[in-house]
């Protein structure tokens, strides 16, 4: 009985944070790109500052018509959306927050794990592309399609030097192993970690397959009501996932003064820097054409993570 | 200076987040009211009494978004002679704002002043038919309507002042010398 309140309790704190913290990340956003423009960002939906205007937004999508077009794959138009959410939710339940016991499945092969079901979201793009009947729509999946062969190799290489460096792939391990020197050694491998991330996660400056401007949205184009909602937040709990994971990968997770009592508060504090940092590159930058793209995987991040990986080998045996 | 590779690249985030630590620049506008600037065109104000119902303003409208109606009136003559006059009385001048292009140029075309700008520009409506402002409407605008803004440094003076100014200095000089004769009687005066 005891056991089942502790998974039940569990998997609850995990919900929660998987429906809050993508919110913060999103409000984050709107304030932090409205004051590097000059604006002020919502003010008045919740009174004070705007706190409530995604909660506003929910309720408008979830007022809309669901539109499906009548040329569409009906099933895999509906599920779409589902595949693009739920692999983050997932992911999330293998990620340790804190030390010891404060996670909520600790797997042996989390990395791997975490790695594998992150690609999987990416199909939900792929479908809602093919699905959609559309030829913006099937531009946009293609694209995404060829962004994520360029990078998840960078990903997984980069990825990987770290659990060399450990000698695991269990998340707590490389966690457990983890030391201050690790954060210059493995800093090309996080470069490359967090922006092959961002690549997969089609965030700006790598956002040539949604492109608004130029093929409407590619895949989300036919999307309407909560299924356009699920892929929004679907966007943001992957930025919330990629984070927690360069924070625990190349920044030391929750290492931190007073780790053993406050290890999740440094854990959180790590994320929405980067989260931070992920919204600062998309007011930043323009958006990559895709050659540029495909060019900067292949001649840049990949060779870059070979070298991050030789590194690792080289300090490792020595 | 020399340009590192990717020193673009910094400088763009460099800009953004300084932007960020400044001030933003939104007004918000229904709790803050907005600064405008002189000689804001927010809505045409009528003073009625200047005008003579010349039709000037009406037919140089270029979408016809004016409408005056007028009848004559006889003043009789007055006690001592002369002959009866007509003149012309004002029935109905209306702006329809649904069409006005804010141009001014009825305001520039009057030859009495009798059309000025205002400032106030929140009297969007509902209903379409109330952006038909008739006399009384328009008329209420006057109050709003600010001083003429004042002349740059060193400008030419207005004509008008001019005129006034050399009328008075004649005037000035005509009774000085009338004051001069009157006050310094010559001694073939008393003879």
């Amino acid at each position: 009985m005891n056991w089942w309140l502790e998974v039940v309790l569990r998997l609850v704190v995990i919900l929660g944070f998987f429906l809050l913290v993508p919110l913060v990340v999103g409000q984050m956003e709107h304030k932090a790109m409205a004051h590097m423009q000059g604006r002020l960002g919502p003010m008045e939906a919740g009174g004070f500052h705007g706190w409530a205007q995604l909660i506003a937004d929910g309720v408008k999508f979830a007022q809309k018509e669901s539109v499906v077009p009548a040329a569409a794959d009906r099933a895999v138009f509906q599920i779409a959306p589902a595949v693009a959410l739920l692999p983050y939710l997932i992911v999330l339940v293998t990620i340790p927050i804190g030390p010891g016991s404060q996670v909520g499945v600790a797997l042996d092969l989390g990395l791997f794990f975490v790695l594998a079901v992150m690609g999987v979201g990416v199909l939900g793009t792929l479908m809602g592309g093919w699905a959609s009947a559309n030829k913006y729509s099937l531009l946009g999946g293609i694209r995404t399609a060829a962004q994520l062969m360029a990078y998840e190799l960078p990903l997984l290489l980069s990825a990987a030097s770290v659990a060399m460096a450990a000698g695991t792939v269990s998340l707590d391990g490389i966690l457990d192993n983890w030391h201050w020197y690790w954060l210059p050694w493995q800093i090309v491998g996080g470069f490359v970690f967090f922006t092959a991330g961002l690549a997969e996660l089609q965030r700006p400056p790598f956002d040539m397959p949604v492109a608004d401007s130029e093929i409407i949205f590619g895949a989300y184009t036919e999307y309407t009501g909560l299924r356009f909602a699920f892929f929004l937040l679907a966007e943001y709990a992957g930025i919330v996932v990629l984070c927690l994971l360069t924070a625990i990968l190349f920044l030391g997770g929750w290492h931190g003064p007073f780790s053993a009592h406050l290890g999740w508060l440094w854990t959180l504090i790590k994320t929405f820097v980067l989260a931070f940092v992920v919204i600062w590159l998309r007011v930043s930058y323009p958006r990559l054409r895709e050659d540029q793209l495909q060019k900067l995987a292949w001649t840049w991040l990949i060779p870059l993570s070979l070298a991050q990986i030789a590194l690792t080998g080289v300090v490792k045996v020595l | 200076m020399t340009e590192y590779p990717g020193s673009g690249l910094v400088k763009g985030l460099a800009t953004t987040f300084k932007t960020m630590t400044r001030r933003s620049h939104t007004v918000q506008y229904p709790d803050q009211a907005p600064v405008l600037p002189p000689r804001s065109r927010g809505v045409i104000a009528l003073i009625e009494e200047n005008c003579t119902v010349c039709m000037l303003c009406a037919r140089e409208c270029p979408d016809w978004c004016i409408y005056i109606d007028s009848h004559k009136e006889t003043i009789p003559a007055p006690p001592g002679g002369g002959r009866d006059r007509t003149r012309n009385m004002l029935d109905r001048f209306d702006i329809d704002f649904s069409l006005c292009m804010y141009c001014g140029i009825c305001i520039e075309v009057c030859p009495f002043d009798a059309l000025e700008w205002s400032p106030e520009f929140e009297y969007a409506d509902f209903d379409i038919k109330n952006l038909l402002h008739d006399k009384d409407r328009l008329g209420q605008w006057v109050a709003s309507v600010p001083a003429p803004v004042a002349l740059d440094d060193r400008a030419e003076e207005p004509k008008e002042v001019a005129l006034a100014q050399k009328a008075a200095a004649k005037r000035l000089a005509d009774s000085g010398r009338a004051a001069q004769e009157a006050g310094t009687p010559g001694p073939e005066g008393d003879g």
